[in-house]
């Protein structure tokens, strides 16, 4: 028996900390192994993810036709900003569709998915087809979503005949009409939000613990108190991913209007203007950079909810 | 017990409505296999909600050899295996080395790879767009020599993007396995390596087994990306690919919805055959985190 298995014995029956401090006594080959199991899938995540987020905030005070080379960048403060307010006329029809996005999922889709989940927590007779059912577009793509509900909402499609408009020329147009089609768009988001949220929920119901149920109907609680004092604070952990989730899912949209009509015409969401001043005909580096990140300071508050719950109980 | 049958009646009422309302949820996915199956002509003739005249697979044929969509399936897996599988080694490493070692950096890693991947795409992309259209690539990959319209691209992007959610994940399930079982590695006296390689990968399986369900999805439906950096339609995935079948100025919706219903397979089956690692996949981190 070598001396350092005997030393590594005589640590590990030892105390907790003794322990501790053997295990992070390593050999020079063992660090050089740990650099690189950290270093490597650090140095990508960074290079790939922090450094052009860094880029682009700095990028978003700078002008850049993105024609000539890096030279070509100037800085001119807040000029994109004030530009993209005043000038742009996008991008106010955009901020108000993501707002009516973002209250769109927060006030009902999510509440509803709270509601089913509640139900199908009952364990009512054909919950599992229930639960499929309401999984089901989970899987699916957004970019499928919007084909699939292009036959019901079409000018000729199954909803128009059902309600009787059978002249093309006369029949509403569900997604051509810039008044109408947010809203439809918002319909079919939540087609696929609320049956994320459920699983969200529904899964956090069953990690409840039943006493706690019991308790609550033994005190003869009624079934909304026992859902507002006893089932929902433990849902706390839910709750927190549920506001991530809702504020980045309705910040980022993108592929569902740009499959319906490019984002255009009513549709406008701030994912696709940065898209447009990017890789469409005018190329506004500059407008582009600013938009990406009043994105990111509308996405910056629950990311650091998120941050804050996951580790403050580690320290 | 009068509040028994009082409580009979909402149950009744409860499930009819959740009735209604799944049979609703479900209707607009079989509305358009039913047109799948429908040739062009009949549906202009008598419209989408009619009996059918013709019934047949031809616009699975069409779609699938003649429009050449099983080219972009290929693509989707050239994509997504080797993302995915990427992704889940790059990982598993970093989880390991946080979750089993005290090191005082361990903490802000974690931070930089969960708050990395919730940043949102929009905020990356125009450095990466323009890093594409300048890093070097050899001829193989690329006849124009640079990443940007490579498959590659499109797998780095990806890998960089999900290491943060996948190590989160990851190394939060490790917390919950406990230490002790390494120990016992420890006392055998193995490296570093085969501590990771031999004791925390097997252990990692059933984590490793729902994310990879999971993200092998989500890299499946991506869209913004596959759009953004590729830009000939003939390397796009599936779901990217789609937009391809959706004509300037002529659109055959059959077909059209023959595409869709392709696309959506592999997700069914993932819905169906995989559904407890994807249920497991999308919960991980908010019951244990």
């Amino acid at each position: 028996m070598s001396k350092i298995d005997i030393e590594t014995k005589a640590a590990a029956s030892g105390e907790n900390l003794g322990r501790r401090r053997r295990s992070n006594n390593f050999t020079k080959r063992d660090r050089a192994v740990i650099a690189g199991l950290v270093g490597g899938p650090t140095i990508l995540h960074v290079v790939f993810v922090w450094l052009p987020a860094i880029a682009t905030i700095l990028l978003s005070f700078c002008q850049w036709d993105g024609i000539g080379g890096l030279h070509d960048i100037h800085w001119v403060g807040f000029k994109n900003y004030t530009q993209i307010f005043t000038l742009y006329s996008d991008f106010k029809i955009a901020l108000r569709n993501n707002t009516l996005w973002l209250l769109w999922f927060g006030l009902i889709a999510t509440p509803l998915g709270v509601v089913l989940a509640y139900y199908l927590d009952k364990n009512l007779k054909g919950t599992k087809f229930f639960q499929t059912a309401f999984y089901l577009p989970i899987v699916l793509s957004l970019a499928v979503t919007g084909i699939i509900w292009d036959y019901i909402f079409k000018v000729n499609g199954f909803l128009n005949i059902v309600l009787g408009y059978t002249n093309a020329d006369t029949a509403p147009s569900w997604f051509g009409d810039p008044h109408k089609n947010i809203w439809v768009v918002l319909g079919i988001a939540s087609w696929r939000h609320i049956g994320y949220m459920m699983l969200l929920y529904l899964a956090g119901m069953k990690s409840v613990d039943p006493s706690l149920r019991e308790a609550a109907s033994i005190d003869g609680a009624g079934e909304w108190y026992t859902f507002r004092k006893v089932i929902f604070p433990s849902l706390r952990p839910v709750n927190i991913i549920v506001v991530v989730v809702t504020v980045i899912e309705a910040l980022r949209a993108f592929d569902l209007v740009y499959i319906i009509n490019r984002g255009k015409n009513g549709l406008q969401v701030l994912a696709v203007a940065v898209y447009e001043n990017i890789l469409g005909e005018s190329q506004r580096i500059g407008w582009g950079a600013a938009l990406a990140t009043i994105l990111f300071v509308l996405c910056l508050g629950p990311i650091m909810i998120y941050l804050y719950q996951n580790f403050k109980k580690v320290d | 017990m009068v509040t028994g049958k009082k409580s009979k009646t909402g149950e009744r009422i409860a499930i009819a409505i959740l009735g209604f309302f799944s049979l609703a949820w479900v209707f607009p996915i079989f509305f358009t296999v039913y047109e799948s199956f429908r040739p062009y002509n009949d549906t202009t003739k008598d419209g989408y909600v009619s009996l059918p005249k013709h019934f047949n697979f031809d616009n699975y044929w069409n779609a699938l050899i003649q429009s050449g969509m099983w080219r972009y399936f290929i693509n989707s897996v050239e994509v997504a295996v080797p993302a995915v599988l990427i992704t889940l080694f790059l990982a598993s490493m970093v989880a390991f080395v946080v979750s089993r070692y005290s090191f005082k950096f361990n903490i802000a890693l974690l931070m930089i790879f969960t708050a990395g991947n919730l940043l949102p795409p929009q905020l990356i992309f125009i450095p990466i767009f323009r890093l594409y259209l300048h890093i070097w690539v050899p001829t193989i990959i690329n006849e124009n020599n640079v990443l940007y319209d490579t498959q590659l691209g499109l797998i780095l992007i990806h890998v960089a993007i999900q290491i943060g959610f996948a190590t989160f994940v990851l190394s939060n399930y490790l917390r919950t396995i406990p230490k002790e079982i390494s120990e016992s590695a420890l006392v055998d006296g193995a490296s570093v390596w085969a501590h990771y390689f031999r004791v925390i990968l097997p252990l990692l399986r059933p984590a490793l087994a729902s994310l990879g369900v999971l993200m092998t999805t989500w890299i499946y439906n991506d869209f913004f990306w596959a759009v953004v950096l590729l830009k000939s339609g003939s390397k796009r995935p599936i779901t990217a690919a789609l937009s391809n079948l959706q004509g300037e100025f002529f659109t055959d919706f059959n077909l059209l919805a023959a595409g869709a219903v392709l696309a959506l397979l592999p997700t069914l089956i993932v819905f169906f055959v995989l559904r407890r690692q994807f249920v497991a996949g999308l919960t991980i981190g908010s019951t244990k985190g």
